[in-house]
This record gives structure tokens, sequence and C-alpha cells, in this order.
């Protein structure tokens, strides 16, 4: 026993420490989607602990009234088969409890499945960022760029990220920005967020997709409004254009690191959303083939599950 | 020399080297260690064609311990390796390999086997019958089983592991990304012993709703008969789904079809469906039996009956219900849009109370009781306040929202051991402590039973909980290495420690089987425990016709009541006893069943055609055996009951 509780304690001394050098990084949100979630994650760690005492506390007086050895020799356990009152008590507490959860789960998805509050006016700057075996490639279609495995963002500023895959399924993940979303070759997901500190923020994917996995991270960094557009300057400047030769060659597996181009491989290699998304049976038929390298194509499956996500919130 | 390349690994390492030598020289021991000592016609004759449950029931359980050990080597490998930042003690290929066989093989061939293990051993005894509904099913059951496990396994030494997780998700499975036979394994292996628990749902339904003793009514059936019941149940429903999902797997891998393609209309998303559809159900099919075995466990160890019969079966049937209404939350993060996560987030925390009704009458089945700390209570006790830590961390993953940052993190990954183990692993393991002497004859030791309890407690939150801290400060699961900039070597390290310190406990357990056999006393009498259940109104160890006299029932703790209230169980004289034949069919038909999976993994036709066409032959054949068992005569019966001490009137 006394082991036992040494062991917890240093336990508890470990986790309480690490935890206090360093928020961590759900927990630490910069943005206002990455805030929702935090705060109802300690929301529900509060009302769970909650629950979690409530069982101890009666387990351990139990144990301790009713144990065997501190009972008479000739004590006779009554027969009980049970009591309404009590009964409805143990439904109705936790029914009350999951309704509670419930409003704040619907509530909160809603908010983060949409545009995040105070930024419905603006314009999103849309950038799509699409995966392979394991790389992140992020192309700006109004900026007319392409990076690899890094990101710039203006802060306070609505993005609106466009995700799928050119290999397996991967998971769009920036814990201090927002929640995670698939990445997925024959539609389009879109996250929406703000970020609302300037910064560096560790993104990756979170979804196993084989062999160069652990690896498939990039760079996330928001700076002001005018320091992202004079990097958008300085790409345009120098960087060298993204030809449909070189973009085959960043698509074969393996791991890159930072690139930047301009122009966007969606140009000659467009994303699997409406026309081209892999579940849409449009009118073209074969037009548009020769020039697709996402693997998808256009006279697939028999429903529109290609568009029944994205900008569906707007 | 063409022709065994195929067979080759594709990434070999000294590790899978010294696996294939240690396979070799076991495999080897074990038949001059069968010929040495003459047991090769005991083993046929007792064993490898019983049709008798607790044989069964025991060989299931023997396999799952085996490869709980698989896959506990498996577990260790893979905190070892995430220790510290940057090891390099595996590869990525290798590692991937590890954690999808350490899923695989703790799901379906440890802990499916363990469950369906007890429900054999336990179920006919409690109800009181001679054996299951379809006794030679039932042996077909566990061989095909069986035989699903060895192919599984081979896969590590021959042509390569599957490689793409447990959950398999396509396109990553398909022969774009994973090139090696490694995912034809896991759909044969899958296939070929899905079939067999497919078999085994049916006959326990079967069994529990035609073969209960005389005054035994539904609602007077132990509490672990019903949770078998509505497993089953259960079974019947999901894993339909799961052969369907795996043979279109098959046909994608193997003859080129395009289900879960991205193109040509193929759609990825459906096999996480499919999978989840089938996933989320088997959940539930590995705990509500825990809960059963809990529940007999607290109620003897308490001295009391159980608290709220009726809402425990209630409940259980609920949980049933529910569990086929919640896969959406495994991919909340799908993008299905915030209408849907919506529904399938309530629809998933409304398990929590059904799950709350049972955790509260668990503790008001202690309560005025007379609580002794054996070493199966030791493992229901820890269970009650670890699995609610796992149950609500459960509800907290069911906020869609807050899901998109838990997913596909370790916060996951601590989230469903936290459920698994002191749910379903510790259920067996107090299980099989408590059944013991009923299998054997002899009690094991309690005081190395609890050094190995708290190891596994103790090695358990040490493993885990730092998790649940990983898995919010941003670490994925599945990642084989880490950054030292990431901050999370030391929380790894601890884990590594916590699952040495359970390695520990499960060594204990090993040591404890041993100690007890060569030195336990064997007469424990038919009631060890002071249980009360039918189950214990019979000898230790069992005879093969488990009653000699058919129980009249009266309620669901019968031998309480005749214990206590002088009940009269056995109201009947000694009569014959009607029994099943053994057969050697259900293992050469397992046998065939491997050869025509290890065949079609690999390609080789003429050896699909031809255990296909034996296959068939096996059942033709058993379609005009005629086979009616043999009697036990009475005086027969009576000389085995006077070795037990005289008849059980």
């Amino acid at each position: 026993m006394k082991l036992k509780w040494i062991l917890l304690s240093l336990f508890i001394t470990i986790s309480t420490v690490l935890i206090g050098c360093e928020p961590v990084l759900v927990l630490d949100p910069k943005g206002p989607q990455a805030e929702t979630t935090a705060n109802v994650i300690w929301l529900s760690i509060a009302t769970m602990a909650f629950i979690v005492i409530v069982v101890f506390v009666l387990l351990v007086i139990i144990l301790v009234k009713y144990r065997a050895s501190k009972q008479r020799e000739d004590y006779e356990p009554p027969h009980i088969e049970g009591n309404h009152i009590l009964e409805g008590i143990i439904v109705g507490i936790p029914v009350l409890i999951i309704i509670f959860l419930s409003i704040v789960s619907v509530k909160s998805t809603y908010e983060v499945e949409s545009v995040p509050e105070g930024y419905e006016d603006q314009e999103p700057l849309v950038i799509y960022a699409s995966s392979s075996n394991w790389k992140w490639h992020f192309s700006y279609p109004e900026q007319d760029i392409e990076t690899v495995n890094y990101v710039f963002i203006p802060t306070d500023r609505r993005v609106e990220f466009r995700l799928y895959s050119f290999g397996p399924i991967t998971s769009f993940w920036i814990p201090q920005l927002a929640g995670q979303k698939y990445a997925m070759a024959d539609m389009v997901t879109t996250i929406h967020l703000a970020a609302e500190a300037p910064g560096e923020y560790m993104g990756r994917n979170a979804n196993f997709s084989g062999e160069g996995f652990a690896e498939n991270i990039f760079n996330v960094t928001a700076l002001s409004h005018d320091e992202f557009n004079t990097w958008v300057d300085e790409i345009h400047a120098t960087a060298e254009p993204l030809t449909e030769e070189t973009f085959d060659r960043l698509l074969e597996p393996g791991h890159l690191g930072q690139m930047t181009f301009t122009g966007t491989h969606l140009e000659f290699s467009p994303a699997p959303e409406g026309e081209h998304g892999g579940h849409n049976h449009g009118p073209s038929e074969s037009s548009d083939m020769e020039h697709d390298h996402s693997d998808h194509d256009d006279h697939g499956g028999n429903d529109d599950h290609g568009e029944h996500d994205h900008d569906s919130h707007e | 020399m063409e022709f065994f390349d195929r067979f080759a690994v594709p990434h070999p390492s000294p590790l899978i080297y010294a696996s294939m030598v240690a396979i070799g020289l076991t495999v080897i021991a074990i038949f001059l260690g069968i010929t040495y000592f003459k047991k090769w016609g005991y083993l046929w004759r007792e064993w490898l064609t019983t049709v008798d449950h607790k044989r069964i029931g025991i060989m299931y359980i023997i396999s799952a311990l085996l490869m709980l050990f698989r896959g506990g080597a498996d577990a260790v490998m893979m905190r070892l390796q995430t220790s510290v930042p940057d090891n390099a003690f595996l590869d990525a290929q290798h590692y991937n390999e590890v954690f999808t066989t350490h899923g695989v093989v703790m799901i379906f061939f440890m802990a499916m086997a363990f469950v369906i293990g007890l429900m054999n051993f336990v179920v006919p005894l409690q109800i009181g019958a001679r054996d299951v509904a379809f006794p030679r099913l039932n042996a077909i059951s566990f061989w095909l089983y069986f035989a699903g496990a060895m192919l599984f396994n081979i896969s590590f030494v021959v042509g390569g592991s599957p490689d793409a997780g447990w959950t398999n998700y396509y396109p990553l499975a398909s022969t774009d990304f994973s090139t090696s036979v490694g995912i034809n394994y896991y759909n044969w292996a899958l296939q070929i012993s899905g079939i067999g628990t497919l078999m085994t749902g049916i006959n326990f339904i079967v069994t529990i709703l035609k073969m209960r003793a005389p005054g035994m009514k539904l609602m007077k059936m132990p509490m672990f008969t019903w949770s078998s019941l509505i497993t089953n149940i259960i079974i019947v429903f999901a894993f339909p789904v799961l052969t369907i999902a795996l043979l279109m797997g098959t046909f994608d891998r193997q003859f080129g079809t395009n289900f879960f393609t991205s193109v040509n209309g193929g759609m990825d998303m459906m096999w996480a469906n499919l999978f989840w559809v089938w996933g989320h159900p088997e959940v539930y099919i590995l705990i509500l039996p825990a809960f059963g075995i809990y529940s007999e466990i607290i109620s003897t160890f308490s001295s009391r009956n159980l608290y709220g019969y009726k809402s425990m079966v209630g409940s259980m049937a609920i949980i049933s219900l529910l569990s086929f209404l919640v896969w959406v939350h495994h991919f909340f993060t799908m993008g299905h849009g915030a209408l849907t996560n919506s529904i399938f987030s309530i629809t998933t925390m409304a398990i929590a109370v059904p799950t709350g009704i049972k955790i509260f009458n668990w503790l008001l089945t202690m309560w005025k009781g007379k609580i002794r700390f054996t070493v199966p209570m030791l493992y229901s006790v820890a269970f009650i306040p670890l699995f609610t830590i796992g149950g609500v961390t459960g509800v907290m993953l069911a906020m869609a929202s807050a899901d998109y940052q838990y997913h596909n993190t370790m916060f996951l990954v601590a989230h469903f051991h936290n459920v698994i183990i002191p749910g379903v692993v510790f259920a067996m393991l107090a299980g099989l402590t408590y059944w013991w002497p009923k299998m054997f004859g002899f009690m094991l030791n309690e005081k190395i039973g609890k050094w190995a309890f708290w190891n596994l407690a103790i090695g358990f939150c040490l493993a885990f909980f730092p998790m649940y801290i990983t898995g919010l400060d941003g670490q994925a699961r599945r990642m084989y290495t880490y950054s030292e900039a990431t901050g999370f070597g030391p929380l790894n390290m601890l884990s590594f420690a916590g699952a040495a310190i359970m390695a520990i406990g499960f060594a204990l357990i090993v040591y404890n089987v041993y100690y007890s056999f060569r030195h336990a006393p064997r007469n424990v009498g038919d009631d060890p425990w002071d249980a009360r259940t039918l189950e214990w109104a019979t000898h230790n160890p069992v005879p093969h016709y488990n009653f000699a006299v058919t129980p009249q029932v009266n309620s669901s703790q019968a031998l309480w009541d005749s214990k206590k209230h002088g009940y009269q169980l056995f109201k009947h004289d000694l009569t014959e006893i009607h029994m099943p034949n053994n057969s050697g069919a259900p293992i050469i038909l397992a046998g065939l069943f491997f050869i025509f999976g290890f065949s079609f993994v690999f390609f080789i036709w003429p050896g699909v055609i031809v255990s296909g066409i034996a296959i068939l032959a096996c059942l033709a054949y058993r379609s005009f055996e005629k086979d009616d068992g043999y009697h036990i005569p009475v005086k027969e019966i009576k000389e085995t009951e006077e070795k037990f001490g005289g008849a059980k009137k």
C-alpha cells in the first residue's frame, strides 16, 4: 500500500513540475479556435474530476468501512434488491451531467467548424495545404506562391486552409491554432482559423501515413500583415517558378527541407474539389484527364461527398 | 529459387533473425519433448480432438496468454524505442510493424480469445448444462481462431508483417503504399479467426437460450452468463461487417478492385466506416464479459447479492444497442461537418449513463458487505477507480470539438489502454484466478498473486498516465521517434519504466502458475471462495460431464440459496448421461483453412484450389456423418463421484 502512495505522489509531483514549466501545447492557445477547444477541455476536466473524486471517495469509504477484517466474525451481510430513489439518483445525476456536456459539445463543435467569431466579415486568406509522402505543400492561389513544409500566415486575419492529400489519409494539425482535420485524396476539407499572436508554431500530420510519418511536420509562422506582404513580395522577387516537372519530383516519397516557389501546383494539378472531386460526376468526361496528377478522375462515384464539406459554413 | 523469394522478409534485421531462430528452436523443442514423453496419443485424444467446452476454454486461455506475451513483447519494444528522443533501437518500418502487430494480436488474438475462453469454460457450468449447444462447432471455432493466430504470427518471419496500424486504413493499406504481403496476412488471419468468432456467437446464443437448467428463467441467470448472452448477440451483428470489409480489402489488394481506393469511384473513407461499425461494438464485446466477471467477483467477495440485478441487465442491453450508434466518433476529424459530429458526440456520451449505473451498482454491492481482499477482488477493486478515469476521459474524447485536439495523439492511446487494461485485462486475470480451482483443482498462490497485482496496477499508472500529458502537448500516436526539442523525453521514459514494471507483473503471474502447480494443496474442496453461483455446485476440477445430476435452479445465486437457505439443488437420481464424441475433423479443417489462407496470402493458386476443395469435402463429409455421441452409464458416474468424495445430492 505504502509503495503505491509513494510512487503515486512521485508521479503527481513529476507531472505537476512538467506542466508547471511550460503549458502543454493544446492548453496554450494562440487563436480563437484553439482557445475554444482549450476551454472545452478545461471545463470537461473539471466536470470529470468531480465524478472521479465522488467515485474515489465512495470507494474508499466503503472499502474501509466494510472490509471483512473490521467486522464481527458472525456478521451476515443483508440481501438488498435495490432502491428506487437511490437508483433514480445514480441515473439522474449522470444524465444531467451528460446533457450539460452535450450542450457544450454541440455548441463548441459548431463554433470550431465555422469562421472564428469576429472574423466573419473578413475575406479569408485561402491556403491549400496538401500532403504527399511525407511533406506538406502550401499553395497560396491569391498570392500565387507555393511553399513546402512551412507556412506563413498574417495575424488577426481569417485564414482558410483547404486540405487534401496526394496519398494516404493525413491529418492537418496545428495544436496551438486549431484542432485537426483529415486531408484525403478524393475530397477537400476545410479548417477555418486565425492566429492572434505572432510567433512560430508546430504543425504536423497527426494521422499515421507510413514510414516517414514521424518527421511529417511543418512550421507555422504568424506575423503581422505588413511583414506577411513583404514576405510575399520577396518570394516573387527571388524564388523560382514551380513547374510541373519540379512538382512531380517533389511528390516522390521522401523528406524535403523547406522550399519556396512562385506559382502554385493548382494550375496544372487542381485540388479534388468541385468538378475535380473524386466523387463528382459532372459533365466533363475526360477533358482534363491528361494534366491530372492528383490521381482522381471525374467519372467516379455516384454521390457528391466531394461537395458536402467545404464551403458549407459560409 | 524464384518461388521462394516471395517468402523473404522485406526488411530483415538481427531482431527478426533472432526470432526466426527462437521460433525454430521452440518448435523443435516442443516436438522432441512430446515425442520423448510419448504424449502424442494423449495430446491427440484428450486435447486436440476434444469437444469438451472446458478443455476448449482452457486451450483458448493458454493461446491467449501466449499471445499476451507476444503482444507484450511488442509493447515493451515500443516503449523502449520511444523512451529517449531520437532513439535508434528500431527503425521506422520496424516500429510500424511492431505497433500494428501489437494492436492486432492484443485485440483479436489475446483479448478476444481470453474472453471467449472464459465464456467457454464458465457459461455451461453457470447454466447447469453438459456442454455448449454445438460442441463440435465450438471446437471448429477454437481451431479456426488458432489457425488465424498462427497465420498472423508467422508473418513476422515469412514475408513480412502488416504495417498500416491495426485499424489498417486505406489507401495506406492498399498495394500502392504497402507493397509487402503483410496486409494480405492481416486480411486472411482476421478473416479465418473471425469466422470462428462468428460461429462462437451463434453457438453461445443457442446454448444460453436453450440449455439452461430447469428453473433458470432469463432473469435468474448469473450476471456473467447475461453478459455473455449480450456479448454474443453483438458478435453476431458486428462480425459480418468485418468479414465483408476484409473481403473487400482482399479484393482490392489481390484482384485489383477499387472499393477503398481514391480513384475509379472507390472510397477510402468507406473502410474507416466499415471498420468502426464493427470496431466499436468490438470494444463492448470485450468489456461486457469483463463487467460480468467483476459482477460475480465483487458479489462473492463482499458476501452480498449483486445490487440492482435488473438495472445491470438493462444497462448492458442499452450499451449493446448504443454500441452500434457511435462509430463515427473514431473519426470526428474526417470532416463530416458539425451536425453529424454533434449527433455522434451525444450518442457516445449517452453510453456513460448505463456504464455509470454499473459502477454505482458495484459500489452498492460492496456497501454493507463483508469485503475479503483476495487477488480476484483486488483486481476488481482497482478496476473501479481506474476504469472510472478511463471512462471519463472517454467522455472527454466524445466531445467532438475537443476531440479535434485529442484525436490521433497519445491522449487517445492513454484513454483506450485505460479502459482496456483495468477493464478487460484485469478482469481476465481476476477471472482466471477466480475460476482457476474450477479448472485445475488447486488455487493460485495468493501472496505471489498480490505481488503480481501491485506490479501491474502501479506499472499501469506509470505507463499510461504520462501519455495523457504528452498527448495534450502534441505527441501524435505511432511516431517512432521525436526530437529532444519537443520535451516528450522524460514522460516517455516514465512510460517505459511503467511498462517494465508491468512486464515484471506478468512474469510473476507465470511464476505463480509454476509455483502453485508444484506446491499448492490439491484438496481445495468444491467451494473454496464461498461463492454464490451454480458453477461452484459441482466438483473441482469439474468432471467431464459437469454435473452428475442436472440441478434445479430457483434464483441467480442458486448455490448461495442452497448453502444458506437449505434450497435443494439436486432433486433427481443419477441417470445415464448423453455426451458428444470427440472428433479430429475440427483441427483438420482448421489446418486446411491455414493452408488456404497462407496460399492466398502469397497468390499460390494451386494451394488455394486444393485446400479449398478439401475444406468443402470436409464439410460434405460432416453432412453425411452419423454421430449420436455416447452415454455414460450410471455405474461410471458413481465411480467418478466417489473419487470426489461421494455424489452431490
